[in-house]
């Protein structure tokens, strides 16, 4: 059954931080909550911790409603995008004070507070105090408490946010193999798409307290059922555009249009709106089936072998992803491709229109 | 260029301690010296001062009733504004930043209005010349000055520790006790230095809610300045006797104060 919000909303004085929500997370899965600052990740996981009562709604873990009950009554783990550990502990007994309370024999205490430390690689520290060690490892300490209760739910709520990047990397590949088996329920906050990609189990997508979409990861990111959702789940930022159809073209502008793609043949006539990502729309080669289109530089970043080109075409803004070197200055005349049968096409409601 | 650095701090630090040394240089003189000659330093050194003060019970009952309010003073002040202190920066209520704010106005009037009023309460339940009299007199500065510091403390820890304790079974009891207590041990040192401190120097209310059982040191000094003449010896060692407990205090929260002031609390 895993966790289940049953119509559970969340309002703070005149505000509204969660609108009515029905979600279930599957049993042992691992679920990642995307979605920008403000979007409602972090009271949605408080709510499903029990930190914070819901304002309507209940709240369901394995078939049993556990709304209202007091969070030391729950078998729940949370991760901050913060360090969180208590200053006055050592590591050992940080990881250990869940089990302390618990009351588990020292002897077995001791066993499963060192398998998890050998796991986090924090043996070595197992003596030391919180802020004698580093960021990432002030967050493996965090991990390996929440891990070792073995607790049916544990809530990461950006927890690789404030980690440097090379660390992030590290912690990202680790984290889904340290709760696989472990038959936990994982909750994943996170405000980027790519991490969401790389971590892979199922993604909801959230915006200004709805949760858009629920589903396999990469499923969402392939076939976002609205253009909200291909929004939250774009990055850099997915470009927009209103394209006509006029029996079977697109038109763009007068001048650029393209046949119909295979499955939208019985589509009416009328107004669009196309959903381009950045890598869809490229300099240099032509891929196949693509799109000419002038444009005028706004922008232009190079990151390593990648090139990000911002640009003015017909009117509106768009951002252009493309592998290799591209150093254009700003206010130069450029031909871009768009890769018009991998974009995403929405009808005037937002819904995703699918062939 | 040959550089003066040294010169400011030289001269301030030379002011400060001239005070001072006066007063132990004093104090090691007879009072014949002191009012005949004007000397650097003791030109017939007695310890007899300190002597007198150290066998006489008038004199160090005074250091005796003296720490003894001071210490009840701060064991209640710091005891009744820890909680105050975690409500102030925990939660939200109705008027608590008036509130708050309204707790520092109680630092705003000066010892001298109360000391009528509660001359004439304390003595009409019976509370006149006792410790806990005194003690429970100066926690109408205290208790302000502690919330206020340890609020600055409390709410530099995230308030995401005590969920996570919550959420590791600690009950709030617990918690309170055995995390956040030693996460905040500066804030509750320095709270409890500045407690000490004022309590330790305030005279008016001391000496106006005291007659004999728990008169306090500063009080001693007074009397014996207007009655027994100029006794300046005897002044100036118990003078020196008073910086002591401060000092001694200061040395063991020197580094958290510094904290403190980091904190912008202070």
């Amino acid at each position: 059954m895993g966790i289940e919000l049953r119509k559970v909303s969340k309002q703070v004085g005149a505000e509204t931080y969660i609108y009515e929500t029905n979600l279930s997370l599957e049993k042992g899965g691992f679920n990642v909550l995307l979605g920008t600052a403000l979007s409602g990740k972090t009271t949605l996981m408080r709510l499903m911790a029990g930190l914070e009562p819901p304002t309507t709604g209940e709240l369901w873990f394995d078939g049993e409603n556990v709304t209202g009950v007091p969070v030391q009554k729950r078998s729940v783990a949370m991760v901050y995008q913060q360090f969180i550990n208590y200053p006055n502990f050592s590591v050992f007994d940080n990881i250990a004070s869940p089990l302390r309370v618990a009351r588990i024999p020292a002897g077995e205490l001791r066993q499963r507070v060192e398998r998890i430390a050998e796991l986090l690689r924090l043996t070595p520290m197992l003596q030391r105090f919180p802020n004698e060690l580093s960021g990432g490892q002030q967050q493996r300490t965090a991990l390996a408490r929440a891990l070792v209760k073995n607790a049916p739910l544990v809530l990461l709520d950006e927890p690789l946010a404030n980690l440097d990047y090379k660390l992030r990397e590290e912690l990202r590949d680790e984290l889904p193999k340290l709760f696989k088996g472990t038959g936990a329920t994982v909750v994943y906050a996170t405000s980027e798409p790519l991490e969401a990609l790389m971590l892979a189990g199922n993604t909801a997508t959230l915006h200004e307290g709805r949760v858009t979409q629920y589903g396999p990861t990469a499923k969402i990111y392939r076939t976002p059922n609205t253009l909200l959702s291909a929004q939250v789940f774009s990055d850099p930022p997915i470009n927009t555009a209103n394209v006509n159809k006029k029996g079977d073209t697109f038109h763009l502008t007068d001048a650029v249009s393209w046949r119909v793609p295979n499955g939208f043949a019985g589509l009416g006539d009328g107004s669009y709106t196309m959903g381009i990502r950045p890598h869809h729309l490229t300099l240099g080669t032509a891929p196949k089936n693509a799109v000419k289109v002038c444009a005028t530089v706004l922008v232009a970043e190079i990151s390593g072998s990648e090139s990000v080109v911002h640009v003015n075409v017909e009117g509106n803004n768009w951002v252009s992803e493309s592998h290799g070197v591209h150093p254009y200055k700003v206010g130069d005349s450029v031909e871009l491709f768009i890769s018009v049968e991998r974009c995403l096409y929405f009808g005037s409601d937002g819904q995703l229109l699918t062939g | 260029m040959k550089t003066y650095k040294w010169l400011v701090p030289t001269l301030y630090i030379l002011f400060l301690m001239l005070p001072i040394y006066w007063l132990l240089n004093m104090s090691f003189k007879t009072t014949n010296e002191i009012l005949g000659v004007f000397s650097l330093w003791p030109q017939d050194i007695t310890l007899d001062n300190y002597a007198k003060i150290f066998t006489d019970p008038t004199w160090y009952n005074g250091y005796l009733n003296s720490i003894a309010y001071v210490v009840i003073n701060t064991v209640i002040s710091v005891s009744v504004a820890l909680p105050a202190a975690y409500a102030f920066s925990r939660y939200r209520f109705l008027g608590d930043k008036h509130l708050f704010f309204w707790l520092l106005t109680n630092r705003m009037a000066p010892p001298a209005v109360f000391a009528l009023p509660f001359f004439q309460l304390y003595s009409a339940i019976g509370l006149f010349d006792t410790h806990i009299a005194v003690a429970l007199a100066h926690c109408l500065f205290n208790i302000p000055l502690a919330v206020w510091i340890l609020e600055g403390f409390m709410s530099g820890v995230p308030k995401e520790l005590d969920e996570t304790a919550y959420l590791d079974g600690y009950s709030f009891w617990r918690f309170f006790f055995k995390i956040f207590m030693p996460t905040i041990a500066a804030g509750i040192g320095v709270a409890a230095f500045f407690c000490f401190m004022y309590s330790w120097v305030e005279l008016l209310l001391a000496k106006t809610l005291t007659s004999v059982a728990a008169k306090p040191i500063a009080a001693t000094m007074t009397r014996t300045a207007s009655t027994a003449g100029y006794e300046l010896g005897l002044l100036a060692a118990a003078g020196t006797l008073t910086i002591f407990p401060g000092a001694f205090v200061i040395y063991f929260v020197r580094n958290y104060i510094a904290k403190g002031f980091a904190l912008g609390r202070v």
